[in-house]
């Protein structure tokens, strides 16, 4: 039938009109009758004993509903916030997993660790009881960064996690690496720091609680990428709750990243608060409060080395971590700098033999966490530096040293040493195709013309590969995953033939809202706009894992898909009985079921209409109704990959380092919807733009004061930062999803902080410079090219 | 206090605390949640309005300021209530893909009309330096920008109405 608009178009997004109007629906945005405000009090120190709380004065004051304290959470027995992972040492022994509690146990760990909870009337009395309630500190000495946390003295967070160590993790053959080193012809060596990020979607975190004493339900309203998981966490774990009396609504998100995939202390305890108070309460985190509480990404300390023989194949690599998880264990923390990072350390290349050793250490700063990328950013960022490290000390142009290490497309399926097998690819292709889009035949004039002007100019590479589409369940349950990773979908088909689907996964401006439809669009032939996708509330889609890790279309779509080959399934079963035919001759295209060599046909309305007034129908064999459910466990991660060229100049006069180019050539797998897929790699390379120039979560080494915490501090990238992307795919098709897809989501993120540091070394490679840590700021580049022109005395 | 003044175009008289501040009077006292506040620093710009004319971040405008004055949010910019058209500003935002999350974009959206309404044939480099004070984390501002450029087309071109 007309208006269906399937796979591979691109329709401008059903949920535009709501948000260009302002008639989205934050959590912000909530009001419920006699409502309450909250106000968490959070330490103001990094490391320091609780020696008293004096809550009189504030409980004294007008307005005033309740200041609670970890007193009151553990005399209620609650329980502390749950790892969804539980990794294991190369000892064989499980992780350290000291409690996490929802509020502070006698001690504070890191400046915005949560103290007391102040409700009142109003948000301007909360905020004057929280002022007024006095907490005795016993301040302790504290310790941020990873280097200091190991050494013998160092403070120590945990009494029952001796030097502060997690976990002791290591992946790969240890003696065939030592074996490969021993052979190589040159080993490339590279120290480098993965700069501490803190993710910041526009919309601040925030939470609407609310009791029912009379049915003795909750309903949660948070800003949350995966409604059902904080319902089963917080539930079952935290406030011991029946899940069925839980209810979590995720409503219009403004952004996630990663940093709202986790369940926060915030949302178990205004819902724990809620029951207490016996009003509903909210609270809306204000920005500042977000840079000390949403959990901060990546920050790595690493040496690599790369063992190459003669003609600069790559023998081995091996990679030492220190990777910083802040003061507790966030939901995913340990999962990330481990099972997210080593295994991609293969990169596009045949590198035979990988060892990776990852210490996860305690420190006192706020816990870290998944942030877009993930672990896959780190590793190819270690990779891509290392990769041109070696080129230009062995001489070999680094493009030809790319192409003589990076796997063909024939060689795929490719088992690498480190777990995955990547079932396609092929990212030469995308090397080759990188190479004519951003012009690199042009550059040297370009160079040239930049040296005219007295600047430097560079070009770096990125050839990269990722694993998302989380997770094939049991795979991750070998990896230490306490969780399932599958997806559910449940296509609604009503009466009229217009379609609710109802989904696990969550959108926060990935566009699902449109993608999604134009896959039951195509597949069921009914017209684009009469289909709907509803996500984000527990108590009306039955059950999912939620939006992270470029899962949605991945693993939710596949769900989606099968859902919608149930409808067509039974839509035969029904349409044989009306055309009275046997159910293997009907046939399905385009909206219409059809006797194969007949013009006998029932419309999808039709049948949808038969289904729900089943006069004349097989009710003896088949149930009324036309409305079915799917749940897709993935049998692999997906593999997209692709090639990023970015193009700098630098002034040496300021060290100002500007994007002039930027090139990606990715393969994702089938494309559901271009203008979407171009918008996820726009904002992707941007967050990986910002980490390489820009952004960088700095604490004080002696007080352990967030020094980065606002927008003034901490470097945003603005329109004014940026030149216009190209942006192209080379798909080659995943083997074994539905529909071929591999996700977009995460790519741009993973592959464009190599890129752009590759080409910042490159524009100064002509000074003797081998690395630059991120970000690239003009005060780090000003030094570096000071240093590197500056005549010094001898030492 | 008691101050009155013009927002979407009705005259509005309210009493508020002479400390309130314009998102807040916004959000809170007038149900108009289009209005976002993104930051306490006056950074991100999800809080733009226009206040006479000009695109104003509303979380730094005492609603004292706003007496006698005319005030528009994005609820104010489309077509009258119960039609579904759109400014030509949010028409471009939406064939060009200006938007992912939604929550930057009533304050992007905003700042496009003013700088339009001053710049009717603005460059690229003067739309990106215009966007400056708006902060955006989704989109990597390349379809924001290719919004404002047609948006600012579509205002000014022959037949707009503007």
């Amino acid at each position: 039938m007309s208006n269906v608009i399937g796979i591979g178009a691109a329709p401008r997004r059903k949920e535009d009109f709501r948000f260009l109007t302002g008639r989205g629906n934050y959590v912000a945005d909530i009001k419920r009758v006699d409502m309450t405000f909250g106000v968490f009090i959070r330490s103001q120190h990094s490391h320091a004993v609780i020696r008293g709380i004096d809550k009189a004065p504030a409980l004294a004051l007008p307005g005033i509903q309740a200041v609670l304290t970890g007193d009151d959470v553990a005399a209620d027995g609650l329980g502390s916030l749950p790892c969804g992972w539980g990794i294991h040492g190369s000892d064989g022994l499980p992780m350290k997993e000291p409690p996490f509690p929802m509020l502070a146990q006698g001690k504070v760990r890191f400046v915005g660790d949560m103290v007391a909870f102040v409700i009142a009337d109003t948000l301007e009395l909360a905020r004057a009881a929280a002022e007024a309630v006095v907490i005795d500190y016993e301040v302790l000495p504290s310790v941020v960064g990873v280097l200091e946390a190991v050494r013998p003295g160092a403070p120590q967070l945990f009494d029952d996690v001796p030097n502060n160590l997690c976990c002791d993790w290591e992946l790969g053959d240890k003696v065939a690496v030592a074996t490969a080193f021993k052979k190589a012809a040159h080993v490339a060596r590279l120290s480098l720091v993965n700069n501490r990020l803190i993710g910041n979607p526009m919309e601040p975190r925030a939470a609407v609680a609310e009791y029912n004493g009379g049915t003795g339900h909750y309903t949660l309203w948070t800003t949350s990428q995966f409604p059902h998981v904080v319902r089963f966490l917080m539930s079952a774990l935290v406030l011991k709750i029946p899940e069925q009396k839980m209810r979590v609504v995720a409503p219009d998100v403004g952004g996630g990243f990663g940093v709202k995939q986790f369940h926060y202390g915030e949302e178990a305890v205004i819902t724990w608060a809620a029951k207490r108070v016996g009003r509903p309460i909210k609270w809306v985190a204000d920005r500042s409060e977000g840079f000390i509480s949403d959990r901060h990404g990546r920050d790595h300390v690493t040496e690599a080395e790369l063992a190459l023989d003669q003609n600069g194949k790559f023998l081995a690599l091996k990679v030492v971590t220190l990777a910083n998880m802040g003061g507790y264990l966030s939901t995913f923390g340990p999962n990330i700098p481990t099972n997210l990072y080593g295994p991609l350390l293969s990169g596009v290349y045949t590198t035979p033999a990988i060892y990776c050793n990852v210490k996860v250490i305690f420190t006192n700063t706020v816990p870290v966490d998944a942030y877009r990328g993930a672990g896959r950013p780190e590793a190819t960022f270690v990779v891509e530096r290392l990769v041109d490290v070696a080129a230009k000390e062995m001489g070999i142009d680094r493009v030809e040293l790319r192409r003589r290490n990076i796997i063909a497309k024939e060689s795929y399926p490719y088992q690498t040493p480190v777990l995955v097998e990547y079932d396609s690819g092929d990212p030469m292709g995308c090397l080759e195709g990188a190479l004519a889009e951003a012009d690199v035949a042009g550059f040297a004039q370009r160079k040239a013309a930049s040296e005219r002007d007295g600047k430097f100019r560079g070009l770096g590479y990125s050839t990269y590969v990722e694993a998302c589409g989380l997770a094939p369940s049991r795979f991750a349950g070998r990896l230490g995953a306490r969780g399932g990773l599958y997806e559910s979908a449940t296509v609604r088909v009503h009466p009229t033939g217009q379609v609710t689907v109802l989904i696990g996964t969550h959108n926060h401006g990935q566009g699902h809202e449109t993608t999604f439809a134009q896959i039951v669009s195509e597949k069921l032939g009914v017209a684009f706009d009469n289909v709907d996708i509803v996500f984000g509330d527990t108590d009306r889609v039955q059950f999912g894992m939620g939006t992270y890790g470029s899962r949605s279309l991945v693993v939710g779509g596949a769900a989606l898909s099968k859902a919608s080959d149930k409808v067509v399934l039974k839509g035969k079963k029904i349409a044989a009985h009306l055309l009275e035919a046997s159910e293997h001759d009907i046939q399905f295209e385009a909206g219409v079921f059809s006797v194969a060599g007949t013009d006998r046909s029932k419309t999808f309305q039709e049948i949808a209409g038969a289904a729900y007034v089943p006069h004349d129908y097989p009710l003896e064999i088949l149930e009324p109704g036309l409305e079915e459910q799917a749940y897709y466990d993935p049998v692999n991660f997906t593999y997209p990959g692709g090639c990023h060229i970015a193009e700098v100049e630098i002034d040496p006069e300021t060290g100002i380092v500007t994007l002039e180019k930027y090139t990606a050539v990715d393969d994702v797998g089938t494309v559901i919807n271009p203008m979407i897929v171009e918008g996820q790699l726009h904002g992707g390379i941007v967050q990986g733009v910002g980490q390489a120039l820009y952004e960088n979560a700095v604490y004080d080494d002696v007080s352990g004061q967030l020094l980065s915490g606002s927008f003034m501090d901490y470097t945003m990238p603005r329109a004014d930062h940026l030149p216009n992307m190209t942006i192209k795919t080379h798909s080659t098709l995943c083997t074994h999803t539905p529909m071929g897809v591999k996700g977009c989501g995460e790519v741009g993120t993973i592959g464009s902080p190599a890129a752009v540091i590759n080409s910042v070394v490159d524009a100064l490679s002509h000074l003797g410079v081998l690395h630059v840590d991120m970000p690239a700021t003009p005060n780090r580049i000003w030094r570096v090219i000071q240093d590197a022109t500056m005549p010094r005395a001898a030492e | 206090m008691i101050i009155s003044f013009t927002l979407n175009g009705r005259s509005r008289t309210v009493e508020i605390e002479p400390s309130t501040l314009v998102a807040d009077l916004l959000r809170e006292n007038l149900n108009l949640t289009g209005t976002h506040v993104g930051c306490d620093t006056s950074q991100c710009g999800a809080c733009v309005v226009l206040f006479d004319g000009e695109a104003v971040k509303s979380c730094t405008l005492l609603a004292p300021m706003l007496d006698g004055g005319t005030l528009t949010t994005i609820e104010g910019l489309s077509g009258p209530g119960g039609s579904n058209a759109l400014h030509p500003m949010q028409e471009a935002f939406h064939q060009n893909h200006g938007l992912q999350c939604g929550f930057c974009t009533p304050g992007m959206v905003m700042t496009a009309v003013a700088l339009a309404t001053n710049n009717p044939t603005p460059t690229e480099a003067e739309v990106r330096r215009g966007l400056e004070g708006n902060i955006c984390r989704c989109t990597g501002y390349q379809n924001i920008v290719a919004s404002v450029l047609a948006g600012a087309a579509a205002m000014h071109a022959p037949g707009s109405g503007e």
